[in-house]
């Protein structure tokens, strides 16, 4: 009895595992448009990319068509939400992205909205532009024409909606700081470490370590090396003036400190990669939540 | 020395034990619970405009009908707090009725199928689009749910966590599971002599 629940266990877990494998991998964003059929001639392809670029230019919506043989073993909704919720696709403050998703061999569509734009778009009208504009030219094998008929009517759509200005796309990214973090950190950590370190090293080599280890601290919060430095001098000062006295020497072991923290974050720095901005080419803007709206349709 | 320690250990205790992951948590479950609330209610809402434009159609099977309203009827009569997502009972009878409301609707849509009046019917259509809509809804709402209470869940049962845990009460979440495990598991009968 207990080895064939034994068993059963093992039967149930062997299927959710395969389960878990069988699902389709979600395609690399590359552009506006993502044909894995080779369905469009290359002409017609960059004409949609061309048309939805521009689109992105004025409105800042990200609308992507994404055309893929099949969406097995998973529901075209479901594959849809999955692949909105990877690529984020729309802008960050807003959210507004779109996905057109073709599955031909399953000769089903999907039209999957963004939760910013489901007032734009309503599941009422995202059937509507599958059942008027889509699907009577898919039912006659033109493809790329009833894709750009969906495309124009979803820009048309997405057009009537209030959405911000985009803006031009060379703003470098602003490091984020993490500014609550850091103080906080700093009024807690600073004179308990400093404490602790000069009764453990002694008033120098404690405010040595307490310079190095705050000032690495703090590369690490705010990945700033600069910052780093800074707060790692501060710190040392602090624990090296703080009232159990000081000595002329200490400060230049307390320099050495604050450099500790320095040099600390400039070998760490390196482990890290730069994220760069993209130039030119398209990128997700990583803010859309697809929440399942839209509407499926066949032909 | 001796002055620190006390704040030394009041740090450590929040920080390094996940008390603020549990606050963190535990709010952002009870946000995904309020959507999941919210996408249920939207159906709920939807139903009596089903069951008016299905009551139009003359004949239309009254047994499938009026087991859609009588599920509607039990779900929203339901109180749903907060705390229900840490009560399992109220929890499970809640699941319930929304799991009974959900299949007497996929019946009724089923049962559809065979009037063709109805099939045709362009504000039938739309409901039903926008009833596929709100599935499809509760259904990601849902799977959040479920992704920040195994998180919770996962803080609250791990060491040295779930001494964190023990020490406020904080216990682990239900979350949602299959209904009806037994038929899932069977396989389909497939008939085709009818």
């Amino acid at each position: 009895m207990l080895l064939r629940l034994f068993a059963g266990c093992w039967l149930a877990l062997l299927a959710l595992a395969s389960y878990a494998q069988g699902v389709l991998p979600v395609p690399a964003l590359t552009g506006h448009v993502i044909d894995t059929t080779a369905t469009f001639s290359p002409d017609q392809q960059q004409a949609l990319e061309a048309k939805l670029t521009a689109f992105e230019a004025s409105s800042g919506a990200q609308v992507v068509v994404l055309m893929v043989p099949t969406t097995q073993p998973e529901d075209i909704a479901s594959y849809a939400n999955r692949v909105g919720n990877v690529w984020k696709i729309g802008r960050k403050e807003v959210g507004d992205g779109l996905i057109l998703l073709v599955a031909k061999d399953d000769r089903k569509l999907r039209i999957e909205v963004a939760k910013t734009l489901e007032g734009a778009i309503p599941d009422l009208a995202a059937s509507n532009v599958i059942n008027d504009a889509i699907t009577p030219r898919f039912k006659q094998g033109d493809f790329a024409g009833g894709v750009d008929a969906g495309v124009d009517q979803i820009v048309a759509l997405v057009k009537g909606e209030a959405l911000p200005a985009p803006k031009a796309r060379i703003t470098p990214q602003s490091q984020e700081l993490d500014w609550q973090q850091l103080l906080i950190f700093a009024v807690f950590a600073v004179p308990i470490v400093g404490a602790i370190a000069r009764s453990i090293f002694g008033a120098k080599l404690g405010s040595v370590v307490t310079g190095g280890a705050v000032g690495a601290l703090a590369w690490f919060v705010s990945t700033s090396l600069l910052i780093a430095g800074l707060v790692g001098v501060g710190a040392l000062l602090f624990t090296l003036l703080s009232r159990w006295g000081s000595s002329s020497l200490g400060g230049g072991l307390g320099g050495l400190g604050g450099l500790g923290g320095f040099g600390g974050g400039g070998f760490s720095s390196s482990g890290r990669s730069s994220r760069g901005g993209g130039g030119g080419g398209f990128s997700s803007g990583g803010g859309g939540n697809f929440g399942g709206g839209g509407a499926s349709g066949g032909w | 020395m001796k002055r620190w320690l006390p704040a030394l250990l009041v740090a450590l205790a929040l920080t390094g034990c996940g008390y603020n992951d549990f606050q963190r948590l535990d709010e952002q479950s009870k946000a995904a619970w309020s959507e999941v609330l919210n996408q249920y209610q939207r159906r709920a809402d939807l139903v009596p405009n089903i069951v008016a434009t299905v009551k139009g159609e003359a004949a239309f099977e009254q047994d499938t009908l009026t087991k859609v309203v009588e599920a509607r009827a039990k779900a929203t009569s339901m109180q749903v707090t907060p705390e229900t997502l840490n009560n399992p009972e109220a929890f499970a009878k809640f699941q319930a009725a929304q799991g009974e409301l959900g299949s007497a609707l996929s019946r009724l849509m089923v049962t559809v199928e065979r009037y063709p009046d109805l099939k045709a019917n362009k504000g039938f259509n739309d409901l039903r689009v926008q009833l596929e809509g709100t599935e499809n809804r509760i259904t990601v709402a849902r799977n959040r749910f479920i992704g920040t209470v195994q998180e919770y869940n996962v803080l609250a049962r791990s060491f040295p966590t779930n001494l964190t845990a023990k020490v406020m009460g904080y216990t682990a979440k239900p979350s949602f599971t299959v209904q009806n495990e037994a038929t899932i598991s069977a396989p389909p009968v497939v008939d085709f002599k009818k």
